[in-house]
């Protein structure tokens, strides 16, 4: 079986974000694989590593240049090959997610491992949408994976606390913190990934038509009152904190 | 008709619901205001829909009794159809944007995900959303027949009872069987107010040394002042308190009217979660910390100092 890795180069947390004629500019910034779907490249590599029969571990990014990098670093972490469908249109996840689907059935894919929530576009979508226009289930943050067979258990996040499942495959897995702790790739690994495949599809072969426009971008900048309280005495400070809490802000009785 | 899922937990309808009926009321899109109730054992929420809603539509079975997202999509999907919806809007939680994108692909239709407004923009509707981390705001619209929508909790006032309740009808539907099994349940009960609904927090990190010292600062301050409790990851990932606890990016989504951050570095993981409260207060030893940077209030201390007069202080 082949599993896919979904992929996504984001910003990196710490860097800054600028707005340029009201959209959200990445030029000069510094851009890493969402560290989420380094969760999922990562327990790709951990199921085959475990036994799981897995013939190719593909990773898959759609959207500009830039997404190359990301998917060298999945190669140099270890998976078999990338894809990648390169387009400069920025489409909505959902609208993407025909793009998985047709990927996954083009590659004989029975599971897709996802980022439970991507830092770009804040969308946890992609992956349950994946899942519906293929027909499979879906389990999102997930923090504990097996698979025996073509059965996958675990453990996943839900809202009031934490399920344990079972599913049989096909399915879309979607990953969050405490799953593992992704590797670091090696400079003998970044070398031979060079010579791994990456694969340029083309766009306008998946029928794709965006369904959500962006109209603006802004940062958000609210005032904020930086009032700054000495804690040399305690007391005093903690009174002084309380009164401007009860008087000016209004939050406690 | 614009027609909502409602969210409940333990036989109450959640405040998300009551916020979902503001943002469809304030939207400017036309059509009697619907709330779909699926579940089992569901008639006192649906009375409790009936009172802010123009109608409420109840699928009361056994299938429902825990939610699964096929199910929960198949069933939203098929009401939506036969009621003509244009307008489909979920609860941001997690299980519906597990689910919404999932209806969404099922009718056809383009989908706005963690709104924090709607509005009507001619044929359009039109929709902010935080990206980047919450750094920045988005403002994006689509159009169609019909448009699926969920909506961040906490972004829009919970809708008071208004004038007659509306009227409730049973609904049939035939849905599948899910194909996850759930093998095991853990639920993250807290003694105190859920952090999704209080009003003040106190969020505890790494500074505030162990898990000792947690229960004694960030629980005694908690308790003092009536607020929810947080953590940030490090405290998660050291194992002083529960993930349920966590507050940020992969944690819990929050704007109380006050946050009280008692050795919080501010890393923009966590500003995430927390960035959108009212009022932020910090407390840190190192006046560099990032989090000052976003405070309204700070205090320049250590916790073991500061945080006992605080206690000591607002008991009086
Ligand atoms: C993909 C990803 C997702 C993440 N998701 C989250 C998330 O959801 N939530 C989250 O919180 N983090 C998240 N993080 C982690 C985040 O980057 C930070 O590591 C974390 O928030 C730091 O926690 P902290 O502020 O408690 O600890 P630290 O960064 O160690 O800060 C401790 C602070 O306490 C102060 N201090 C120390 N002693 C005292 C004292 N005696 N009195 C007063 N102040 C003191 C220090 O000056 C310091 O500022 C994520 C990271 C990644 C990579």
């Amino acid at each position: 079986m082949n599993i896919l890795t979904l992929i996504r180069q984001v910003p990196d947390a710490e860097a800054r974000v600028k707005i340029n004629s009201q959209a959200v500019d990445l030029d000069g910034t510094t851009l890493v694989m969402d560290g989420m779907d380094e969760y999922g490249v990562e327990e790709a590599l951990r199921l085959r590593e475990g036994g799981a029969p897995i013939e190719q571990i593909i990773a898959l990014a759609i959207g500009p240049k830039r997404n190359e990098d990301a998917l060298r670093t999945a190669l140099a972490m270890g998976v078999d090959r990338a894809i990648h469908v390169e387009t400069d249109e920025k489409f909505d996840a959902v609208t993407l997610s025909k793009v998985v689907a047709q990927v996954a059935q083009a590659e004989n894919v029975q599971l897709i491992l996802v980022g439970g929530q991507e830092a770009d576009w804040d969308s946890q979508a992609l992956g349950a949408a994946s899942a519906e226009r293929l027909g499979w289930p879906q389990l999102t943050w997930t923090n504990e994976l097996k698979l025996d067979g073509g059965t996958l258990t675990g453990r996943h996040d839900v809202d009031d606390g934490n399920e344990s499942f079972r599913a049989e495959l096909p399915a879309v897995v979607s990953t969050q913190q405490g799953l593992n702790e992704p590797r670091y790739p090696t400079l003998p690994n970044i070398m031979k990934a060079k010579k791994k495949e990456l694969r340029k599809d083309d766009a306008a072969s998946y029928g794709l038509q965006n369904r959500v426009r962006t109209v603006n971008a802004e940062i958000q900048t609210r005032a904020r009152r930086n009032t700054m309280i000495d804690g040399k005495d305690p007391q005093a400070a903690a009174a002084r904190l309380l009164e401007l809490l009860r008087s000016e802000a209004k939050v406690i009785a | 008709m614009i027609l909502i899922v409602a969210e409940h937990s333990a036989g109450k309808l959640a405040k998300s619901t009551l916020e979902m009926v503001t943002a469809a009321r304030d939207s400017g899109r036309e059509g009697p205001v619907t709330v779909l109730v699926l579940g089992q054992n569901v008639a006192p929420i649906a009375t409790e829909a009936a009172a802010v809603a123009d109608q409420v539509l109840v699928a009361d079975l056994p299938v429902l009794a825990t939610y699964n997202a096929e199910a929960w999509a198949a069933a939203t999907t098929q009401i939506a159809g036969e009621g003509e919806a244009h307008t489909v809007i979920i609860g941001g939680s997690r299980s519906g944007r597990e689910f919404a994108p999932r209806v969404a692909v099922k009718l056809d239709a383009p989908y706005l995900e963690d709104a924090t407004s709607l509005k009507a923009n001619g044929a359009a509707l039109q929709a902010q959303r935080y990206t980047y981390l919450a750094r920045v705001t988005e403002t994006v619209e689509a159009e169609g027949p019909v448009v699926v929508v969920t909506v961040k909790p906490g972004s829009f006032e919970a809708a008071a009872p208004a004038g007659e309740a509306g009227e409730q009808y049973d609904v049939e539907l035939t849905l599948p069987a899910s194909r996850v099994e759930v093998t095991g349940r853990s639920v993250e009960k807290s003694s105190r107010v859920a952090l999704t609904e209080a009003d003040v927090i106190v969020t505890g990190g790494r500074g505030v040394g162990n898990a000792e010292n947690f229960s004694k600062y960030v629980e005694g301050l908690a308790d003092a002042l009536g607020a929810g409790v947080g953590a940030t990851r490090a405290v998660v990932d050291a194992g002083w308190r529960p993930y349920a606890e966590q507050v940020g990016q992969t944690g819990k989504t929050v704007q109380p009217g006050a946050y009280i951050a008692l050795g919080v570095s501010g890393a923009v993981q966590h500003l995430s979660g927390m960035g959108k409260s009212k009022n932020i207060i910090a407390i840190n030893k190192d006046a560099e910390a990032p989090i000052f940077k976003v405070a309204d209030y700070g205090i320049v201390g250590d916790i073991n100092e500061i945080v006992p007069a605080l206690i000591e202080a607002s008991k009086r």
